[in-house]
């Protein structure tokens, strides 16, 4: 039987950059590897790896396994998935980490019913128990009302990680790291979808997950015209962007791709500013990372006002651009 | 192309949308713990890949079978998905199924499915509103054979394949698939449409197929709690203080001056 050792981070690019959940699953795969006196290494698969594999070793791996391919370039489950089956087979790690993004949660799943083995999805937290070596992996359930940490003993373990759940390491240039390519057949005709178009649903502004500031709209909104005027021009005051709950982007007040929760982006900016929004778990499980929460919302005993560190009983529609004034007045000072 | 055999799954859950505060655990038992009046709902992902099926056959024709996995299955929660227009409802019920995980949930269902034999289309919400791991559709399809594809915005069938415009992170891709295939389901596909009277009063009369693990060529030993790959190692809720500041004023409008005031004042804006 094959030794298990090491972890392995399979990693993702976006436009031909490592991605930032990359970064972070090395970060978290890091500390692992160290406390088992193993290697942390990564896989990459592609139309064109380029640079990125530097960029993984200056993140943190020891090694990574580069595999270019034309059909890569696009995220297809029956592509990757060949990858990552042979890869993993050969390579036989202790531990495989994943992102829970949208190709984690297609590809984890793949991989772990292919191995047979045991997968936990969304993870936020990874613990190693020293006795046992295995991997104590909490998660919440229950929409986030509640956490599980599982186990499994059958080898390799799978995890997928939540955005911003883990830190990435100082990147650092003088690492040291092993590159290499092994070749893996890919087989076409197993490519059992075909992507006919692609379309992109414009958000302007700044990218949500990279805004210092988010002024996030729930249901009580109402609809979509004030996610353009007031909730807009208080994001725009604090050179914010603007987010919802999951009700308006089921609406389609907002394009899905400003949801924030469970089922859409995770954020973690300075301040979320959460606008006629009850609290849901599934909402806060998306913003919990926030450093500061304000709460503004006309029920007093929404629950929204249990995570916020400052709040406004009070309708929004009065309360926002009263807010907005101020913050004008003051920052112009 | 002869009439098109959709397969939903459907899992019986507390009900996600219940406030936060009624969801409590029992750490001794790592089990939650509900107000026994709490009625269980359909997952609500459950309830979107309902209505993608509906959708298919308000368009295709055909029929839909719905399965559900548990114990102690409430009839008139899972009676649901025949008022709006389920054709057949089969059940896996028995304590054996009990506490699963995703592996052994997975692949009960993909058991019966197979028992099932014939089908276009299998329908799963995009994850379970209970443990919210998102697995057992792509598991399905693992163990049966058959493509997948996740995070359905929506779903036509036409000549033999499916038409899926599939959730990406800046947009949507429409994907073409070859059926038999499994189908995961989001959100933004809509909600499960109304039942109508007469709905209600035809799954009335309607009596679910029940299947034991031994309808399904399983034994107990390999379904539910004693078939799980994963072990729950301890369930918890983190202690959480709340320690909201509320900004008071005359009006909304005066706590909304003074929400920013007190935001410079602390240095956070």
């Amino acid at each position: 039987m094959a030794e298990y050792k090491g972890v392995i981070v399979y990693g993702e690019l976006v436009n031909g950059k490592l991605s930032s959940i990359t970064s972070e699953l090395l970060g978290g795969g890091r500390p692992l590897a160290d406390q088992l006196n193993e290697d942390l290494a990564c896989i990459l698969a592609s139309d064109a790896v380029g640079n990125a594999s530097k960029e993984a070793i200056a993140f943190g791996a020891d090694r990574v396994y580069v595999v270019e391919h034309p059909l890569l370039k696009e995220y297809q489950g029956d592509a990757h998935i060949q990858i990552a089956e042979k890869l993993v087979r050969e390579i036989t790690p202790r531990i495989v980490l994943m992102g829970q993004t949208s190709i984690g949660r297609d590809l984890a799943p793949r991989l772990a019913f292919r191995l047979g083995t045991g997968l936990s999805t969304d993870c936020i937290d990874l613990s190693m128990d020293p006795e046992t070596n295995l991997l104590q992996q909490t998660k919440p359930v229950y929409g986030g009302n509640a956490q599980a940490i599982f186990t499994s003993d059958i080898l390799p373990q799978i995890v997928t990680i939540r955005a911003k759940a883990m830190s990435p390491m100082e990147r650092d240039e003088s690492r040291k790291g092993e590159v290499t390519s092994p070749s893996v057949e890919l087989d076409p005709l197993a490519i059992r979808t075909n992507i006919v178009e692609k379309i992109k649903e414009e958000v302007t502004g700044i990218k949500l997950e990279d805004a210092p500031v988010i002024v996030s709209g729930g249901r009580g909104v109402g609809g979509p015209e004030p996610f353009k005027a007031a909730l807009k021009e208080l994001a725009d005051t604090l050179h914010g962007a603007v987010g919802a709950s999951r009700p308006p982007a089921d609406h389609g007040w907002v394009p899905e791709a400003m949801h924030i929760g469970l089922t859409g982006k995770i954020v973690a900016p300075d301040i979320y500013i959460a606008v006629a929004i009850s609290g849901a778990s599934q909402h806060i499980a998306g913003c919990s990372g926030s450093k500061t929460m304000v709460a503004i919302n006309k029920d007093p005993e929404a629950n929204i006002f249990r995570e916020a560190q400052f709040g406004v009983v009070g309708r929004y529609e009065e309360v926002v651009p009263a807010l907005t004034e101020k913050l004008k007045d003051l920052l112009a000072e | 192309m002869p009439d098109i055999h959709t397969i939903v799954c459907c899992k019986q859950v507390p009900d996600p949308e219940a406030p936060p505060s009624v969801f409590k655990v029992d750490t001794a038992a790592n089990k939650l713990t509900l107000p026994p009046d709490m009625k269980p709902v359909v997952g609500q992902y459950d309830e979107f890949a309902m209505e993608a099926a509906l959708k298919v056959k308000d368009s295709a024709g055909g029929k839909i079978t719905v399965l559900s996995l548990g114990n102690n299955i409430v009839r008139d929660v899972i009676k649901k998905t025949l008022a709006v227009g389920g054709d057949e409802l089969i059940l896996l019920e028995d304590e054996a199924f009990e506490e699963g995980d995703s592996w052994s949930t997975a692949y009960a269902l993909a058991m019966a499915i197979k028992k099932i034999g014939e089908y276009d289309l299998i329908f799963c919400g995009r994850e379970s509103s209970d443990w919210d791991a998102g697995q057992v559709g792509l598991g399905i399809a693992e163990i049966l054979g058959i493509p997948a594809v996740t995070l359905a915005r929506k779903v036509e069938v036409t000549d033999g394949k499916a038409r899926i415009e599939q959730v990406i992170p800046d947009g949507y891709q429409v994907i073409e698939v070859n059926l038999p295939a499994v189908v995961t389901v989001t959100s933004e596909l809509g909600s499960l449409r109304y039942a109508a009277l007469k709905g209600i009063m035809v799954a009335a009369k309607k009596q679910p197929t029940v299947w034991k693990p031994a309808d399904i060529g399983l034994d107990p030993s390999q379904v539910g709690a004693a078939g799980r790959l994963l072990k729950l190692a301890r369930l918890f809720q983190p202690v959480k203080e709340p320690k909201c500041e509320i900004i008071e004023g005359e009006s909304p409008a005066e706590a909304g001056a003074n929400l920013a005031i007190r935001l410079r004042q602390a240095k956070i804006l």
